[in-house]
């Protein structure tokens, strides 16, 4: 809270969320090695939404470019939250299947190619309903597979955030990158509130939502491994930096035990205050370490394996 | 649709395990037995109801933070225990509702729960164990992706009580601002957004749908049926490549995903210039 907000950094930065997708994902790349592929210019579009009256773009919304990264080869792909909300389709779920799919087939040939996601998405678009949760299953299967040779990192900068099934994705990523502006969860607060009732979620209390879903809180429990504010060249390093580090030991989603303990020592007789999770009881025990960098590049990922 | 979600599941459970109960220290949300089928012995598990567990958004067959730490568990389990012996084959009896929707599964993490499952799933597949999705009743949205639908193999009854879908009728018309008339009546067109199993099956991600008399109580003529259909995957699984190819290159997903097809495509013919 000491500096003033309008400080000189802050404003003599680029902001990465301002970014429309082509931009962030070519702004990851070392200078002039980023080249796009299935680019607008080959259609590839949903043939699902034209006929339901939904205009179609011609890249389906997602972005994919192919180059170096801190001189590792790299894929990244970027989701455009603008059109269909992030929604994963028929199209767009195939291209980042696809490029995973490359990517390990490079890795198993000796050339390691990691894969940086750009997640932008509300989840599934429910114009093609099946296919984008076929999809979303697609994707999280090519994530593990090419996890084993190189890191697929994971990066949520906002203002759409990442939610329904690709917060899976997410999930089983090597490592997550958050904004404070971006948020992480399964069910979005108004589906919550839609199915469970306004006392289980008021989806119109913005303060309950960025506690419990914002990359603050997210990074502080231990769910994202770096939070990094809204800058292109903090952002640009940080994805430098994990590339570089290589594969985690061990995944976050492969800690099923620890996890697990956790959840079992909460008491769900009534709702928690978020902030209470920066602490879980296997944290509290005295053995583990709490996150501790933040912004100023890549922390120490998952703590927990460290100890 | 079953108005009693999870009913099947726990039947279907039983009738091929013989019995229906949770292991030591899990919730009793998620049935686990070891039982043979075919030549082998394979690891069932399923989500089911249950009105007195712990967290209150997941006891009507939701798959909550227990219920998808505990598939985890008990999947790598089975991978351990198999690490250097043959590698029993694993099946989800799939029977949910849906994801639970709680503030405390949000809160919590919930993201991470369901991606520990689907994560086990699929390391199981990649280590060489037969995993067999097989859909009994409901497979909705994150419910499914956290239980079944990482799969080698998905296999479905045939009847009007299946239900796979990325959203439920009702919220998913609201939501894409339409009537569930008008819903319905653009799912006859629309394949994907369908509700009938029939046109899930077009979809070409199906392996099999199986024709049982009656799926809500099954006679043993049906019961031996699904026994030797799901060996049947099984073997089938052991024989195929550990990923899920199988569902862009069927036949069916050679006409209804030619989108899917053509950007893999494209993709690959521009990965090296």
């Amino acid at each position: 809270m000491s500096s003033p907000i309008f400080s000189r950094e802050y404003l003599q930065r680029c902001s990465f969320i301002e970014l429309n997708a082509r931009e962030r994902a070519k702004s990851l790349f070392d200078p002039g090695t980023g080249r796009e592929l299935a680019e607008p210019f080959d259609r590839i579009e949903s043939p699902w939404l034209a006929i339901q009256g939904v205009t179609p773009q011609a890249d389906d919304g997602c972005i994919v470019m192919r180059g170096t990264i801190g001189g590792n080869k790299a894929t990244v792909i970027a989701f455009n939250g603008p059109f269909q909300g992030g929604g994963i389709g028929e199209v767009s779920g195939a291209k980042l299947t696809a490029a995973l799919d490359l990517a390990c087939r490079d890795n198993e040939k000796g050339s390691q190619t990691s894969a940086v996601l750009l997640l932008e998405t509300g989840g599934v678009r429910l114009q093609e309903a099946n296919l984008g949760l076929a999809a979303v299953a697609e994707i999280i299967s090519s994530i593990i597979a090419l996890r084993r040779y190189a890191p697929v990192i994971s990066v949520i900068a906002g203002p759409v955030g990442c939610f329904g099934g690709m917060s899976l994705a997410a999930g089983v990523s090597s490592y997550i990158v958050m904004t404070p502006e971006g948020r992480l969860g399964l069910n979005g607060p108004e589906v919550i509130e839609e199915e469970s009732g306004v006392e289980e979620f008021d989806a119109s209390d913005r303060s309950l939502i960025w506690s419990i879903f914002g990359g603050q809180q997210r990074y502080e429990q231990g769910l994202a491994d770096v939070l990094v504010n809204d800058d292109t060249d903090r952002m640009v390093n940080t994805v430098r930096e994990l590339i570089a580090k290589g594969v985690p030991a061990v995944h976050r989603s492969e800690q099923v035990d620890l996890y697990r303990s956790r959840i079992a020592a909460l008491d769900p007789s009534t709702q928690w205050e978020p902030k209470q999770l920066h602490s879980w009881p296997s944290w509290s025990a005295g053995s583990l370490a709490r996150p501790t960098s933040r912004s100023e590049g890549p922390a120490t990922g998952n703590k927990e394996k460290e100890q | 649709m079953s108005k009693f979600t999870g009913v099947r599941g726990r039947v279907w459970f039983k009738a091929l395990t013989g019995q229906a109960s949770s292991m030591p220290g899990d919730p009793h949300s998620v049935l686990i037995a070891d039982a043979p089928i075919g030549e082998d012995k394979a690891r069932f598990l399923c989500v089911v109801p249950d009105p007195d567990g712990r967290f209150p958004c997941a006891r009507r067959g939701e798959v909550g933070l227990e219920e998808a730490y505990t598939l985890a568990a008990r999947v790598r389990e089975a991978i351990d225990a198999d690490k250097d012996s043959a590698k029993r084959p694993i099946i989800a009896i799939v029977d949910v509702k849906s994801q639970a929707y709680g503030r405390r599964e949000e809160t919590a993490g919930i993201h991470l729960a369901a991606a520990a499952a689907a994560d086990a799933y699929a390391t199981a597949r990649f280590a060489g164990h037969p995993v067999i999705a097989l859909i009994v009743g409901q497979a909705i949205s994150g419910g499914f992706l956290t239980h079944g639908y990482q799969a080698n193999r998905l296999l479905a009854f045939d009847d009007d009580g299946v239900l796979i879908h990325a959203m439920h009728k009702e919220p998913a018309a609201r939501i894409t601002r339409r009537t569930v008339a008008q819903l319905e009546k653009l799912a006859e067109t629309v394949t994907p957004l369908s509700y009938n199993v029939r046109d899930y099956a077009k979809l070409g991600l199906l392996y099999k749908l199986l024709h049982v008399s009656n799926a809500e109580h099954p006679n043993a003529e049906d019961v031996s049926l699904v026994r030797q259909e799901v060996s049947a995957a099984i073997q089938d699984a052991r024989k195929a490549s550990p990923d899920l190819s199988n569902r862009i290159e069927s036949e069916a997903a050679r006409v209804v995903r030619r989108a899917s097809r053509l950007a893999r495509a494209r993709l690959e013919e521009q990965w090296n210039h």
